[in-house]
């Protein structure tokens, strides 16, 4: 039982092992290790095609996961004070957001968005009064748009299952004491699911980071980095791939530990 | 002042609720009931989509049988091999490992889920490529094997992206097992085998459920895994989907694929849902 564990974390860990060294080759030959060098990120970061992908992707990332964080903890407090049945739909909803695959919501938001630009744009031409209307298309917006929907709704997950397990005495004893809702709100409620709300957002950014599917879609002329690596990968691999490779799993790392990080503080607080 | 009050209390729901309620309406709701329309109508000439209302589309499904056949044979397959290879992992970090290492192998078996999938799926292609395990091969004498852009490959892909959505709700199911039932069972004179089958398994089976049904649905959808290393000889519709919509322009009989491929989701999830309900109530899942 134990080889086959071993096995299982060696399965897990050897190919995400092997674009790290294959990174820092010195050599471009793929099949073998012919000394360290960090050229290859050098080469990566002077690429401006990739960190021009990369900065589209951080900004993306960072918008849509700071949009679900904001409407997503709105919701989930509001949720709170729906009845049964309005809420059970909201419940719907956001599982569809999640369970939906990727490739029918990314689909699905590039047949609607093309609809309402088909019908906004000639009006727009007609109403606007200098001679070069605003043309709305595909690009950053519908990115964000499309990242934000399931990141809302795993944002509103998270921040929902703290509040849950949020005493309710607390908040009945500090409106007791006179406090306004919305001192209460401030300084018993938000306290306790800050961790909940930035760990929802982490993951969120993650995902959006990640993502490539759902941007491949929606992006229209814009470039990602996902969708920057899997067109490189597509032209053939080189070890510079194997950097960019190597600078996404740390990032994506570096986000979920720290995501992780904050909700075991959760738990361990509401185990108390 | 009572009916002052609860205006005053709906009007703030209504405010935190809007947004969100707004971003679902727009961005799942009307896209979805877009793509339905789109379904049913016609390729305009340029590519894209011009307004009629015809089933042609959904006639046309045949043609795309052999993404259909890879998807509903290869993702039901692909669960079925995470399971095998995801239990016996499970099974040893609930019941067996020690207590004071448990967290961090857990935590080794979640961190790849929440890494990037292109970049773990692209390191296979590394790997199955004729550079990788073929290159070694030819080494002791077994020339041209072929790895890459096979079932295989597609089917190792699949376990190796979706095994630790297959560990976690197993690992979540049995560590909740109630350890005096071993006990009972082995006091009563039952062998460890048979405990195993006779009260472990069963146990643990709305796990097991969990794992099959999210790891099937999201693999109807996969586009990655069976482009990367399916090389397009084995297609998903996911790999249909793009090529209908990005380079044929096919818009319409894409949107019939897709809403398709949304109630297929539907079905599979309603008939996990059935047998989970007949198993045992089904337990939250924690993933992150």
């Amino acid at each position: 039982m134990r080889a086959f564990i071993s096995s299982v974390y060696l399965f897990l860990y050897a190919p995400i092992a092997l674009v790290v060294l294959f990174s820092f080759n010195a050599g471009r030959n793929a099949s073998e290790f012919t000394g360290f060098s960090t050229a290859w990120y050098g080469k990566a970061l002077g690429n401006t095609f990739l960190v021009s992908a990369l900065q589209n992707s951080l900004m993306i990332a960072f918008t849509s996961a700071a949009l679900a964080a904001v409407f997503g903890t709105m919701a989930a407090l509001g949720m709170e004070r729906l009845g049964t049945r309005t809420r059970a739909v909201f419940d719907a909803l956001f599982a569809a957001a999640i369970v939906v695959p990727g490739v029918v919501i990314g689909i699905a938001t590039l047949v609607a968005l093309v609809a309402v630009f088909s019908f906004v744009n000639p009006a727009l031409a007609t109403i606007w009064p200098g001679d070069q209307p605003p043309q709305l298309g595909l690009g950053y917006g519908s990115i964000i748009a499309a990242h934000g929907l399931f990141s809302m709704a795993l944002v509103t997950m998270i921040v929902k299952a703290r509040i849950a397990s949020l005493g309710r005495d607390i908040v009945e004893a500090s409106s007791d004491l006179y406090a306004t809702p919305l001192t209460t709100f401030r300084l018993i409620v938000l306290p306790q699911i800050l961790p909940s709300i930035l760990a929802g957002f982490l993951l969120a950014f993650t995902f959006s980071f990640d993502d490539f599917i759902i941007a491949f879609f929606v992006a229209g002329s814009k470039t990602t980095l996902p969708i920057y690596v899997f067109a490189s990968i597509r032209r053939g691999v080189t070890p510079e791939i194997n950097a960019i490779a190597t600078l996404v799993l740390a990032a994506s790392l570096l986000l979920i530990l720290t995501a992780r990080l904050l909700m075991r503080e959760k738990k361990s607080k509401s185990g108390e | 002042m009572q009916a002052a009050m609860n205006t005053k209390r709906n009007l703030v729901t209504t405010a935190l609720v809007a947004p969100a309620a707004a971003w679902l309406c727009i961005f799942l709701v009307l896209p979805f009931i877009a793509m339905l329309v789109f379904a049913f109508g016609e390729r305009a000439p340029e590519g894209g989509y011009q307004a009629a209302f015809t089933f042609a589309q959904f006639a046309k499904l045949p043609t795309r049988a052999a993404a259909f056949w890879n998807t509903l044979v290869l993702a039901p397959a692909g669960a079925l091999l995470c399971l095998l290879v995801a239990y016996p992992v499970a099974y040893y970090l609930a019941v067996r490992a020690n207590p004071r290492y448990r967290l961090i192998l857990v935590s080794l078996v979640v961190v790849p889920f929440w890494t990037s999938l292109l970049v773990r799926t692209y390191a296979w292609m590394y790997i199955l490529g004729s550079r990788g395990i073929p290159n070694l091969l030819a080494m002791i004498g077994i020339e041209d094997v072929r790895m890459l852009n096979t079932p295989g490959a597609v089917l190792l892909g699949i376990v190796y992206g979706y095994l630790p959505l297959m560990i976690m709700p197993i690992y979540v199911s049995l560590e909740k097992l109630d350890r005096r039932l071993l006990e009972a069972s082995a006091d009563l004179g039952a062998k460890p085998v048979s405990t195993f089958f006779g009260v472990t398994l069963p146990l643990s089976l709305p796990g097991v459920m969990t794992g099959v049904a999210l790891v099937t649905i999201l693999l109807l959808g996969e586009y990655l895994i069976p482009q990367l290393l399916g090389g397009g000889k084995v297609f998903f519709i996911g790999n249909a989907l793009v090529d209908l919509f990005l380079q044929s322009r096919n818009w319409p009989f894409g949107s019939a694929i897709a809403v398709t491929l949304v109630a297929v989701v539907v079905v599979v999830l309603m008939v996990a849902m059935r047998i989970a309900w007949k198993v045992a109530g089904t337990r939250q899942v924690d993933l992150v």
